[in-house]
């Protein structure tokens, strides 16, 4: 295949990976994996190396707009990516070490798992109970808008999010993920924010998550520009077309058709990953 | 003193917000650039990605890439507009530790230093090997 038939596939493939994956909220990093690795017989360090890249174009785009609205929560943004950064750093550093074979078949679960999540009704966990020493000493509660009138909510479980956010940052940095899913169960479900202020917070994190693990995929030579060119560009392009249709389309449907796709493409790297197919 | 807080908090983050986003324009629009350079130069040549071999990528640190950005070659500006963009959210951590020392709240003054040290060592090529 020449580079240009490539470029163009690959643009089309990330343009894609990036719509779909902002419609259904599962993220652009995990659907252009298994595209170029799958589809393209593109090893699958590589692929990690230019998805990583298209996580932080994504997150950091959309975390602009979150961050003007002052639904981020700031301090526990940056109180948990001590966590997050020392995690992508543990495992992009794990992935130099591991078979490829097993990372594709942990890529393959953590993509099942996720594909489930967004079918998942979210429900809101938040609280007023301000009980948490932690969350007090960090100065974690907050407030945000709620149709123009502040909302306070308390926080808790401080150390049960941050380890949390240690594991979401490994897998982020071990398979070149977002691994948004997890970041909102550690802040729904764990720490008990209200979920417009866990997508948005996770999602600013992201960047800075993506780019620590990215540094050392950059130093170990799995930053292709032939290939990170293409896919950050498509996927960028494509997730905001999906912000925008997002406002509009109803995407219930759309998310049980997506999860089912999803899932055999999971199932395939699994089984390429256990028979040695990297 | 309530009020104060609250406005000093409302303009970092818009100011933090218009920092990300020309981040992310800016970096794109380079790798763009170097895109359409290599395209130029490599259109026409075989794809070789089906193995990864550590020595293929030649630009892997941030001295080899500002190095190289002024041949205008399509990879080294390709790489130079990526590595701008992986240094949007770290600058976002910067620029929150000015913004907490503003505010005097220096506890997250060394939390967001914590990070960025921490991001440092990575960058400075310590886990790489």
């Amino acid at each position: 295949m020449s580079v240009l038939v490539f470029t163009l596939i690959v643009l089309v493939g990330a343009f894609l990976a990036g719509f779909l994956g902002s419609l259904t909220g599962l993220g652009g990093g995990v659907i252009i994996i298994p595209l170029l690795t799958l589809g393209l017989g593109v090893d699958i360090h590589y692929a990690i190396g230019a998805s990583i890249i298209s996580v932080i174009a994504t997150s950091t785009g959309s975390a602009a707009a979150y961050v003007k609205e002052g639904l981020t929560n700031m301090r526990i943004g940056m109180f948990l990516e001590i966590a997050t950064t020392v995690g992508a750093i543990l495992g992009a550093v794990i992935a130099v070490y591991l078979n490829a074979g097993y990372v594709a078949v942990i890529f393959g679960c953590i993509l099942i798992f996720s594909s489930l999540m967004t079918l998942k009704k979210k429900v809101d966990h938040s609280t007023l109970e301000y009980t948490s020493k932690g969350a007090r000493f960090f100065k974690l509660n907050g407030s945000y808008p709620v149709k123009g009138v502040e909302t306070p909510y308390a926080v808790k479980n401080v150390a049960g999010g941050f380890f949390m956010m240690l594991f979401a940052g490994t897998l982020s940095g071990l398979l070149g993920i977002g691994s948004g899913a997890l970041k909102v169960i550690a802040m729904d479900n764990i720490m008990r924010l209200p979920f417009k202020v866990s997508t948005t917070t996770s999602n600013f994190m992201m960047g800075v998550t993506a780019a620590a693990s990215a540094v050392v995929y950059l130093h170990r030579g799995q930053i292709d520009p032939g290939i990170a060119m293409p896919v950050c560009i498509g996927v960028l392009i494509g997730a905001t077309v999906g912000a925008k249709v997002l406002v509009r389309a109803k995407t219930d449907k759309l998310k049980i058709v997506f999860a089912v796709v999803v899932t055999i493409l999971a199932v395939q790297m699994i089984y390429k990953g256990l028979s040695g197919g990297f | 003193m309530e009020q104060t807080k609250n406005i000093t908090d409302k303009d970092i983050q818009s100011l933090v917000g218009n920092l990300l986003r020309a981040g992310v324009y800016l970096s794109m629009a380079i790798v763009v650039l170097g895109g359409i350079i290599y395209l130029l130069d490599h259109s026409a040549e075989k794809i070789d990605y089906a193995v990864f071999d550590f020595n293929k990528v030649s630009l892997k640190t941030v001295e080899a890439i500002f190095s190289e950005v002024l041949t205008f070659k399509g990879a080294a500006v390709v790489q130079f507009g990526l590595l701008m963009l992986i240094f949007t959210p770290i600058a976002r951590v910067l620029m929150a530790v000015i913004s907490f020392f503003v505010e005097k709240d220096y506890l997250y003054v060394l939390i967001g230093l914590i990070v960025l040290s921490i991001i440092m060592v990575s960058l400075s090529g310590g886990f790489a090997h």
